[in-house]
């Protein structure tokens, strides 16, 4: 029953051995580090310590980041052992092809959630130490990371799916980096644009909260938003969220990396080595 | 249930319209090593998936020691050893093998296989430094592992030097000699000639023959070359006893296997004429060429 959990060394020893480890950590590192100092000028006038405006700011960032540095990961996972003629072999094994997957992904998001930890963890004990830090803003801090993590495990799963149905590794490359940007960056625009042109009518009110939470990036950003006032006046993003329950954002982004990793799980399947 | 390893009955597979595999039919005794020649394309590699349940069928039977292709217990007794292999650059050698170890459950010492398979060197190295010969070697070595009743090669051979070669050979009678059933999917066929039981030929995805090698000779009655070389005058012998001069010295004649104790008879009664005597029996690569060119009725 572990046998899954060989797949996970041997993952975790390419991980090290790649730099990917080093590399994924240290651009978390940095960037938090940078987001939290640039950010720190409006402490005053809002009247929250610095972390809380540095969660603010790293949210915004890992919105980014995290679906990222996973698809990054998880696009060669199936594809590059299939390039190079090493599935069929693993596939010969007595472990079973969701076992292979529960492997890596184990391997992958131990990864990613070390990156998180020491990145978001830095920087917010840095915030802590210069500009204080309250029980609040701690537990966003907490908050932050975990959901991190768990967006990072959506995007894992989806690279995994994307890795199966592609033909190759540098296909599947591709069609991971059309995914980030159709769930980062063109999902919110399309949103915009119809909110722009409904005026606030029906779409604005009653679709739209809805549409944004199904989203699992923004679902992210909400759950993070919405749960502490400090971060949500730091972001100055209340509005969409509040016109939400509080479970809509936890549920979508909990329900998705079970989504994702159960739709990869069927694209493996089909997967004839 | 059944004393074979490995049983294939009428297995046929389509490929969109293609019909790539047709009615195959082989089986594999415990201890025997049997060669699967073939053309590219001619349905090997897609066999041996079949068998390991990597790939449907759309008809006939196959059974792994009495199990179906893909469930865990068939898995459990295959070793497989794909085509030009490669892994991943990032991991040694011995990790490598520690992570198959691990997926068959099997607890081996490690570094003695990789001794036997020559990596003892390279074991913890990284493989992306390995050779292509290296590669294959680490493949080798995974197909140790444990004790399988079934081992699936293809083209086990390709990108070694001639001293492994010879090394594989001696790992693959090893494993016959342990009671694996060893089925070798190759284009190499003066390797496999000498090392294998049986062989069996493919041709765009029919199985044409299958057959001990004598047997496979005698049977598609090809010829056996006599090569004399005259003492002095090859006129006089060709005139004497036909065949055609090929230089100088030499004469050379084809018989048929029957017609061969009386051709030699003729050949010693010229006496002194006769230097010195060659005979070849057809080859594999002739019976090859016959089998996998020969019109299918």
């Amino acid at each position: 029953m572990t046998r899954f959990l060989a797949v996970t060394r041997a993952e975790l020893a390419i991980l090290k051995r790649n730099r990917w480890l080093f590399m994924a950590t240290l651009i978390m590192v940095l960037f938090a580090l940078a987001l939290t100092f640039a950010g720190s000028a409006p402490t005053g006038t809002l009247g929250v310590d610095m972390l809380t405006v540095s969660v603010a700011s790293m949210t915004t960032l890992s919105v980014y980041l995290a679906p990222l540095l996973a698809l990054m990961i998880s696009f060669d996972a199936v594809a590059g052992d299939m390039d190079r003629g090493s599935l069929a072999l693993l596939l010969s094994y007595p472990a079973g092809r969701g076992e292979i997957l529960l492997g890596k992904f184990t391997a992958h998001l131990a990864a990613l959630g070390f990156a998180m930890v020491i990145g978001f963890g830095t920087a917010g004990a840095v915030a802590a130490w210069f500009g204080g830090a309250g029980a609040d803003s701690l537990l966003a801090l907490l908050r932050l990371i975990l959901t991190s993590i768990l967006l990072g495990a959506v995007f894992l799963a989806l690279g995994y799916f994307l890795s199966s149905l592609a033909s190759g590794a540098t296909a599947a490359a591709g069609m991971s980096a059309g995914l980030w940007l159709v769930f980062v960056v063109l999902y919110d625009l399309g949103l915009l644009g119809a909110v722009v042109m409904d005026q606030g009518g029906y779409f604005t009110k009653t679709i739209f909260p809805w549409a944004m939470v199904a989203n699992p990036a923004d679902a992210f950003r909400v759950w993070n938003i919405a749960a502490t006032e400090g971060v949500a006046m730091a972001s100055g993003m209340t509005g969409a969220a509040q016109a939400l329950p509080s479970w809509a954002a936890p549920a979508s982004l909990l329900l998705w990396p079970v989504l994702a990793f159960a739709f990869a799980r069927l694209a493996f399947r089909r997967v004839e080595p | 249930m059944t004393d074979k390893a490995l049983e294939i009955q009428d297995v046929s597979k389509d490929r969109g319209k293609t019909r790539v595999l047709n009615q195959i039919n082989l089986t594999v005794s415990p201890g025997e090593r049997v060669a699967l020649l073939g053309h590219n394309g001619a349905g090997k590699s897609t066999l041996i998936k079949s068998i390991l349940g990597l790939t449907p069928i759309q008809g006939g039977q196959i059974s792994v020691g009495g199990a179906a292709p893909g469930t865990q217990r068939a898995r459990t007794a295959t070793a497989y050893l794909p085509e030009a292999v490669s892994f991943h650059p990032a991991l040694t050698g011995r990790e490598q093998l520690a992570l198959f170890a691990r997926l068959s459950g099997t607890k081996a010492d490690l570094s003695a296989l990789l001794e036997r398979v020559g990596l003892s060197e390279a074991m913890d190295r990284r493989i992306g430094t390995y050779s292509k010969g290296m590669r294959q070697r680490l493949g080798l070595a995974q197909v140790l592992l444990g004790k399988p009743s079934v081992a699936l090669l293809d083209e086990p051979t390709s990108g070694l030097d001639p001293i492994s070669r010879q090394d594989l050979y001696a790992i693959i009678d090893e494993l016959a000699g342990q009671g694996t059933a060893v089925l070798i999917a190759s284009h190499a066929l003066t390797e496999v000639e000498a090392r294998t039981d049986r062989i069996a030929i493919m041709r765009k995805g029919v199985k044409v023959a299958d057959d001990t090698l004598a047997k496979l000779g005698a049977s598609a009655g090809l010829p056996i070359k006599l090569r004399i070389r005259a003492a002095q005058n090859a006129d006089a012998i060709a005139q004497r006893i036909g065949g055609q001069r090929v230089n100088g010295a030499s004469v050379e004649i084809l018989c048929d296997p029957s017609e061969k104790m009386e051709q030699l008879r003729r050949i010693a009664a010229l006496g002194d004429a006769v230097a010195d005597l060659e005979m070849t029996p057809p080859r594999l690569e002739d019976l090859y060429r016959h089998y996998a060119k020969e019109d299918l009725q």
